[in-house]
């Protein structure tokens, strides 16, 4: 008899009770009406599981950090019992070739069938020699893991864009999840963040285990009902952004009075995710109400695009810290300048001719 | 004393129009830009007394729209107007004539050629420059309106038919940011070199220019043969 969720939710101690709280739960994280919960439920007690497989490759392992800290522990538990986390080798109890074991078993067992979550990237220089797993490049062990596997999630921004060890000069070649030559053709959920919100990456893993599909991504490949939205666009700031007042100064008074941030950089206005509505540790606070702009954590490339109190990108190909008005700026002073000497050599210029053959005029 | 060449009408009340609008427009799009960008002192006070920041970035807006729908005009012009209204658009690089025309006008600028030559439409250095501020604008229009959609929300029209696929190009917001922003000083040299000849070709070659974009009438101080940008 296979298991269904429910079935491993109760060897697990997880009460009936506490099983139902967690359907709405789930519900309302993913924006559904309350209509849904009993859905959830009944696809919870009727669905076989889907293991979860977790490899880790270059990371820092703050996905897993954040996501064992997700805000509401009733949904923490329950999805950490969903997880197939035999091997996360961040939390799992065995070490060493059992372990290994582990990945061949699900691998084997579950073929076509279950979800590998990636946090980190492979390192490809080298023949993926700058991140060894096991004895064997992590590169090789996420292909074969993904060839039988039926979508990726890739958590955080390693696994999404590379983040910053892919940053220039990228001596080991990381590499994100998507752009993994030979990687086998399945479906990607990219859920960027460094580290993505816990309450995202649960609600990401109920939704494709209740649903059995995976939320609509948008054009990025993150999933919408996260990923849709700027920071800016609901930053409890923005009356002060409107209204045109900003810190300028880390210690001026608008920044004890909880003005904008813009002017200090902020990234708000670019970036996309859900810390201004969802925020941190159970809805306590996000980097903005803690008094420091977006650093744009989430979006593709952003340890790469100069100063983090910069809202545009630095511009350094000419050799010197540069941004958009001073470039800008320069070109159009040396323009004014050419065109006020221009204009100063024409008189000249005429004056010489006028001289040349008087009454030409 | 030599008898006057002929006036010709040349630009249609639609390009003349639209050429003082989306004057204009520009004016207005690169402060209030500018001022986005690097915005002003802070007003003392409650938020809920002010809304600075809102008033120029609608200002930026409105004058946005008012040039993209002047640009979708113009364009139209340009298929249903005199073969003028088409110059700016289609530059005849493929003739040898008219890069013999752009060399010209550039050795008269270098002041090595006596006089430019007399055209009705545009000179040919004019129609090159001019045919790169037009891509110039229709660059300023695209991201400006992919960021409109950013504000606007997915299920606005800018974000479908404009934030989607730029978003995805430039790969993130940022970068759209950036170049929007040096656009402007791309846009901003265009229209300092563009003022200045506009007014020294009045003054020094043999045609109207100034009473031409206003009024349409393009007139000549002597009767040296008209050479054609083609
Ligand atoms: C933001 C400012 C401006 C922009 C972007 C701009 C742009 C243009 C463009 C695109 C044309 C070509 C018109 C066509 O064929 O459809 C043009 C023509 C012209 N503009 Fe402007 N213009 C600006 C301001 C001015 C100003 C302030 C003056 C007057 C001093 C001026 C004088 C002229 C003249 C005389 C022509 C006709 C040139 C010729 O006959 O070859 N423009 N301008
Ligand atoms: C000649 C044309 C234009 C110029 C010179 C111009 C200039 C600028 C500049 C300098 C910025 C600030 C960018 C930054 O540093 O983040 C900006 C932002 C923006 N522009 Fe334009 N722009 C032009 C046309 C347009 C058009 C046609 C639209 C369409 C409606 C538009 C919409 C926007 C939007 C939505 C922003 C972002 C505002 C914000 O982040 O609050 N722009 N523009
Ligand atoms: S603090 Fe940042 S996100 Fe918030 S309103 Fe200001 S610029 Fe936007």
């Amino acid at each position: 008899m296979i298991e269904t969720f429910y079935d491993v939710m109760r060897r697990q101690g997880i009460t009936r009770r506490s099983f139902l709280k967690f359907c709405s739960l789930t519900a309302a994280s993913l924006g559904l009406s309350p209509a849904f919960a009993p859905k959830i439920a009944h696809a919870m007690e009727t669905k076989p599981r889907i293991p979860v497989l977790w490899l880790h490759g270059l990371e820092c392992t703050c996905c897993s950090e954040s996501f064992i800290r997700s805000g509401h522990p009733l949904a923490k538990d329950v999805i950490l019992s969903m997880l197939s986390l035999d091997y996360d080798d961040t939390i799992m109890a065995s070490a060493g070739h059992q372990a290994e074991a582990i990945v061949d078993e699900i691998v084997e067992k579950y073929k076509g069938n279950y979800i590998l979550a990636v946090e980190g990237n492979p390192p490809l220089a080298e023949d993926g020699m700058y991140c060894i797993i096991g004895g064997k490049p992590f590169v090789e062990q996420l292909k074969y893991a993904a060839e039988s596997c039926k979508a990726i999630i890739s958590w955080g921004s390693c696994a999404s864009w590379g983040c910053v060890q892919a940053a220039k000069p990228n001596p080991t070649r990381a590499t994100p999840v998507h752009k993994v030559p030979g990687l086998a053709d399945k479906p990607i959920i990219k859920v960027p963040g460094c580290p993505p919100i816990a309450e995202v990456m649960t609600a990401v893993v109920a939704y494709l285990l209740t649903f059995d599909k995976l939320p609509t991504l948008d054009k990025q490949g993150r999933p919408q009902m996260f990923y849709s939205q700027r920071i800016h666009d609901k930053c409890y700031r923005r009356p002060h952004f409107d209204a045109g007042q900003f810190v300028e100064q880390w210690d001026d008074e608008a920044a004890r009075m909880g003005h904008c941030l813009y002017k200090m950089g902020c990234k708000g206005p670019t970036t996309y995710n859900a810390c201004s509505t969802v925020k941190w540790n159970e809805g306590t606070s996000f980097p903005i109400q803690s008094g420091h702009g977006c650093i744009g954590c989430s979006e593709d490339g952003f340890w790469d695009k100069g100063s983090f109190y910069d809202r545009l990108t630095g511009i350094n190909q000419l050799g010197i810290e540069a941004n958009a008005d001073v470039v800008g700026g320069t070109a159009a002073g040396i323009v004014t300048a050419g065109v006020a000497a221009h204009a100063g050599l024409t008189a000249l210029n005429r004056a010489k001719q006028a001289d040349k053959q008087p009454g030409a005029e | 004393m030599s008898t006057l060449a002929a006036a010709v009408y040349v630009y249609e009340l639609p390009v003349r129009l639209w050429h003082g609008i989306n004057a204009l427009a520009i004016v207005v799009l690169a402060l209030t830009g500018y001022l986005i960008a690097e915005p002003l002192a802070s007003p003392a006070g409650e938020a809920s007394e002010h809304f600075l920041m809102g008033y120029i970035r609608f200002a930026h807006f409105a004058a946005g729209y008012i040039l993209a729908v002047g640009f979708v005009g113009r364009i139209y012009w340009a298929y249903a107007g005199n073969e003028h209204a088409r110059q700016i658009f289609m530059p005849p690089v493929w003739k040898a004539h008219f890069w013999d025309g752009v060399w010209h006008e550039l050795r008269w600028y270098a002041f090595l050629a006596k006089a430019p030559r007399h055209y009705i439409g545009h000179n040919p250095l004019a129609i090159l420059a001019m045919h790169l501020f037009v891509w110039g604008l229709l660059f300023m229009i695209v991201t400006g309106l992919a960021l409109y959609g950013e504000g606007a929300g997915q299920q606005s029209w800018q974000f479908a038919l404009f934030t989607s696929w730029v978003l995805a190009a430039f790969g993130d917001s940022q970068t759209v940011h950036t170049w929007h922003h040096l656009a402007m000083w791309f846009i901003v040299c265009f229209v300092l070199i563009h003022v200045y000849v506009a007014v020294r070709e009045e003054k020094l070659s043999g045609q109207s220019m100034l009473s031409t974009i206003a009024t349409g009438w393009r007139t000549f101080k002597n009767n040296e043969p008209i050479d054609d940008a083609e």
